[in-house]
């Protein structure tokens, strides 16, 4: 699969044609339905777009899943961003009372950038992205996803792919949506270990005691660490990256360090081994006895542990960039992760517009004339040639998983229902 | 609301006994009897001083330490307010006794409200200093004062079996500082909602699994200050609506008016200075006047032509308050962008907008003021790539000596400046920053934000930033208003 040469300039020929025949817009409304539990809980969201030209409109809101089609069909966003669930609809925001209208919901949401990596990643910087520093947001997205799990309890937790050089997360759960300000951001502080800017070198400090998070997180960054850092990244293989890891030690280690690199020199594989000895031998511990060692497990934190930006967590008004919408700049779609592949996932696989809509183009296979025969007896043509496009291009799998997603929700959803009426409908 | 209730009868003694039983309270209920105006005043003004303690003290000392709770005690005492627990003597020798305090706890907490419910600034000022209040009164309970405080509260929080305990004992015990082995064993330890729990998820001292804490008894404070911040945030919230019908009596208006403008002090938003200044004189002002925050920031720009939000946030609202009109800034910021990365289109677009929202142009119009150094200390820590936030807080203290070096900062004066780092006394550090830059003994001022720094400076050394002081305007009864004025001034002296 390639990327099929997408260019930027032809996004207002693409975008009509995504969005008339690919996006999935009935799972999308499912999924911000949630259910219909709420009432006007979909018609009460606000959706920003930003159009041809840079012009950026907010407080987008739609009664209905088909006038959600119809806006889009008619506007063809370049990009599209999802915010709150706010007191009214925000497209009448104006003529609410001055300091009603309030956002009071949405999904907890975490935004990983590649580029708060930059002092840690000696492939690539700013924008670019390649498959060793993409291992950064793979640890990311296993650390994250264990802790929103088990520490928090959250069930429905939504990866996706931001389009060039990150990922996003989406947790739907109830609890989650409900969660204040101050709750978020507390949060996003308990996930955070890395903390300070250009002025700080030494970004990660621990002490006693550990607590599990952060062992269950050392865990995570273990296993990847040998591979991706001491090989893919080579941290220890130049003197100018060996200084920057020795920077990040306190002084009395570094003397013995210094004293060593005199001794075994820079280059050699020799010294890498001499250093993990060094950290091993009885002498250095003694040394080390006082002060915790810690050092390593700082290090391989500031090297590997994921970085969120705290700011797009905190905000219930905050908007983000919704899934399956399209990165102007590379073309791709905003598309699931699977958890279950993670390891295998890669972004420069990911589809970008202009190939699903080559895709299109595509004579069927005899799979989906088969498909088709099932699906006459359903609706319209054009409905059932609706349902059955994307299903013929890359995008499919993607909006299977996303399907998989609202399907769990919708269990729990009703879950919920029955423990809440006190009901317990066994079988007899 | 509530001080139409003054107006009702004096209430017998023994149900103000029961109202009054516990030393500490959550203020839930609103005082309900007649007080006379002076002691009106009186009340209010003690229980600012001690508000005002209580913010001085929490940033120059360790909030659990010694000093701090030896410091505070006696300002406790000093203004008759209550805070020992055994104290139960309702008829003491001298001074007031304990029923006495209590009333005066409850009614000034009260009056308070109504100065500080107006705006979103004072009302987080006053639940900051009031949450640290409490805690500090809290931690001073004996133990079974605390279940009988927590049940006259009803907050029932579920205390976990023997057998959860030994399943869970590994990660209870690595998880808290203070817990061992014995801990689990001896106390209970209480299953919370993260969410009733947020500052002990915040800074990781407690086990999380599923969605609760696992808190041992004597963790239980933190739990009771969330619950306090929430109410008092609220009932805050409706005090704002209820407002306009205590403020129309005019006996009250002025002096509540009085309290919020003299704690929360200048906030830089009006300046005589305005337009004085030339986008010439910036690079200069930079190096001489600027606080280390700020010539950190403008150091950043220059480097790179960009600063990210947090950076542009500090430092825009800082140039508005030393004087920048807004066409001033405008051009100031796109001169430097459109030499880096950024297009003169793309700052017309990008970034205008959110320079004319700072100044009050869009959007809904909030005049934003200039951050506060308390502000800048605690909110909004930078991360990779940002410039912004409060160098003696946020730098490493190598890069920090360095970068003092650069300056010209004498190696004893680094020295000082390290050692109030290291005591967490951020502001002295700054103050002492200022002291040594400018060659003088002592400053003469406390240090609480940077446009106070940079105006102290221009008075200085003479400059046209120095501005002239805000007056507040009176416009009602302007006879009553200047003998309550002239009395809380002299409580104030000590700024």
């Amino acid at each position: 699969m390639t990327t099929a040469d997408y260019d930027q300039a032809s996004l207002p020929d693409l975008l009509p044609l995504y969005y008339r025949r690919l996006f999935p817009f009935s799972q999308y409304h499912r999924w911000l339905n949630y259910g219909g539990v709420t009432k006007n809980y979909f018609q009460n969201r606000e959706f920003s777009f930003t159009l041809k030209d840079d012009i950026y409109v907010r407080y987008q809101s739609f009664s209905t899943q088909n006038e959600l089609e119809k806006e889009m069909q008619k506007m063809n966003p370049y990009k599209i961003d999802i915010g709150a669930v706010y007191s009214h609809r925000p497209n009448q925001h104006n003529t609410v009372k001055s300091g009603s209208f309030q956002a009071l919901e949405k999904e907890l949401v975490f935004d990983i950038d590649m580029t708060d990596y930059d002092d840690v990643r000696s492939c690539c910087s700013g924008a670019d992205i390649c498959p060793k520093c993409w291992t950064l947001m793979t640890i990311a997205i296993r650390i994250l996803d264990r802790a929103l799990r088990d520490d928090f309890g959250f069930r429905h937790c939504l990866w996706v792919y931001s389009g060039r050089r990150g990922v996003h997360c989406w947790v739907c759960d109830e609890a989650a949506r409900k969660l204040s300000v101050a709750a978020r951001s507390a949060v996003a502080e308990y996930l955070s270990l890395v903390k300070g800017g250009d002025e700080t070198v030494r970004k990660v400090v621990l002490s006693d005691p550990i607590h599990p998070f952060i062992t269950e997180s050392l865990t995570v960054v273990e296993n990847y660490f040998s591979q991706y850092a001491l090989l893919g990244q080579d941290i220890l293989g130049s003197k100018e990256a060996v200084d920057k890891v020795l920077a990040l030690l306190p002084e009395d280690i570094l003397f013995l360090c210094a004293t060593f690199h005199m001794i075994f020199g820079v280059h050699s594989v020799a010294s890498l081994l001499a250093k993990h000895a060094l950290m091993k031998t009885a002498f250095f511990n003694q040394m080390t006895a006082k002060k915790g060692h810690y050092f390593e497990m700082e290090i391989m934190l500031q090297y590997c542990y994921p970085r969120l930006d705290v700011n797009v967590s905190k905000g219930v008004n905050h908007l983000l960039k919704s899934p399956f919408s399209v990165h102007p700049k590379t073309g791709r779609i905003s598309v699931p992760i699977d958890l279950r592949e993670l390891d295998r996932f890669d972004p420069f696989e990911v589809p970008t517009i202009s190939l699903i809509c080559e895709e299109l183009d595509q004579p069927k296979t005899e799979e989906e004339q088969d498909d088709n025969m099932e699906n006459e007896n359903k609706k319209e043509a054009g409905e059932r040639r609706k349902m059955r496009d994307y299903k013929r291009t890359s995008l499919a799998k993607y909006v299977k998983l996303f399907d998989n997603f609202l399907e769990e929700m919708a269990h729990s959803r009703k879950g919920e229902v029955l423990k809440n009426s006190g009901e317990c409908n066994l079988n007899p | 609301m509530q001080f139409y209730s003054r107006r009702k009868k004096l209430i017998g003694n023994s149900q103000t006994e029961q109202l009054y039983g516990h030393c500490l309270q959550f203020y839930g209920q609103p005082p309900i009897e007649n007080i006379s105006l002076s002691e009106f005043e009186t009340f209010a003004v003690d229980r600012l001083k001690l508000l005002k303690t209580v913010e001085n003290l929490g940033v120059s000392y360790v909030k659990t330490s010694e000093l701090y709770t030896k410091k505070l005690d006696a300002e406790f005492s000093n203004l008759n307010f209550p805070y020992k627990i055994e104290a139960d003597d309702w008829k003491p020798q001298t001074g007031p006794s304990e029923y006495e305090k209590r009333r005066k706890d409850h009614i000034s907490h009260f009056i308070l409200r109504l100065a500080y419910c107006q705006t979103e600034d004072l009302r987080r000022w006053f639940i900051q200093q009031e949450i640290d209040l409490f805690r500090y009164r809290f931690n001073d309970l004996p133990s079974k004062n605390i279940g009988q405080f927590l049940q006259y509260n009803n907050l029932h929080y579920h205390t976990i079996s023997i057998d959860e305990k030994k399943k869970l004992m590994d990660k209870l015990v690595t998880s808290s500082f203070a817990v061992s082995g014995s801990t689990v064993d001896g106390k209970d330890f209480y299953k919370v909602p993260f969410q009733d729990a947020l500052d002990l998820v915040r800074t990781r001292k407690v086990y999380l699994n599923g969605g609760y804490v696992y808190i041992p008894h004597q963790d239980i404070v933190t739990i009771v200050l969330n619950d306090f911040r929430t109410r008092l945030s609220k009932a805050l919230a409706l005090t704002a609506r209820s407002l306009p019908a205590v403020q129309s009596d005019e006996r009250l208006q002025p002096l509540l008016n009085h309290l919020s403008h003299a704690y929360v002090g200048q906030d830089y938003s009006i300046q005589k200075s305005i337009g004085k200044i030339s986008l010439e004189q910036i690079d200069p002002l930079s190096a001489k006047s600027y606080p280390l925050c700020m010539r950190q920031l403008h150091r950043g720009l220059r480097d790179s032509h960009h600063l990210r939000h947090g950076g542009r946030m500090q430092y825009g609202l800082f140039l508005k308050g030393i004087g920048l009109t807004l066409d001033q800034a405008l051009q100031f910021w796109r001169s430097e962008f459109v030499k880096g990365k950024v297009d003169a289109d793309k700052f017309d677009k990008a970034y205008a907008y959110s320079i004319r929202h700072m100044f009050g142009k869009e959007g809904k119009r909030t005049d934003y003021t200039p951050y506060s150094c308390m502000k800048v200390i605690l909110s909004n820590p930078p991360s990779q790539g940002d410039q912004h936030g409060c160098p003696f807080r946020h730098s490493d203290p190598e890069l920090l000596k360095q970068k003092l070096q650069s300056y010209k900062v004498s190696p004893s004066g680094i020295s000082q400046i390290l050692e109030l780092v290291k005591g967490m006394h951020y502001q002295l550090a700054c103050q002492k920053y200022f002291e040594l830059t400018h060659s003088i003994e002592d400053s003469g001022f406390s240090l609480n934000h940077p446009n106070q720094y940079f105006m102290e400076s221009q008075k200085l050394l003479g400059g046209p930033g120095a501005g002239v002081k805000v007056e507040v305007k009176r416009e009602d009864n302007p006879e009553v208003a200047a003998e309550i004025t002239e009395d809380l001034d002299s409580f104030f002296q000590d700024a």
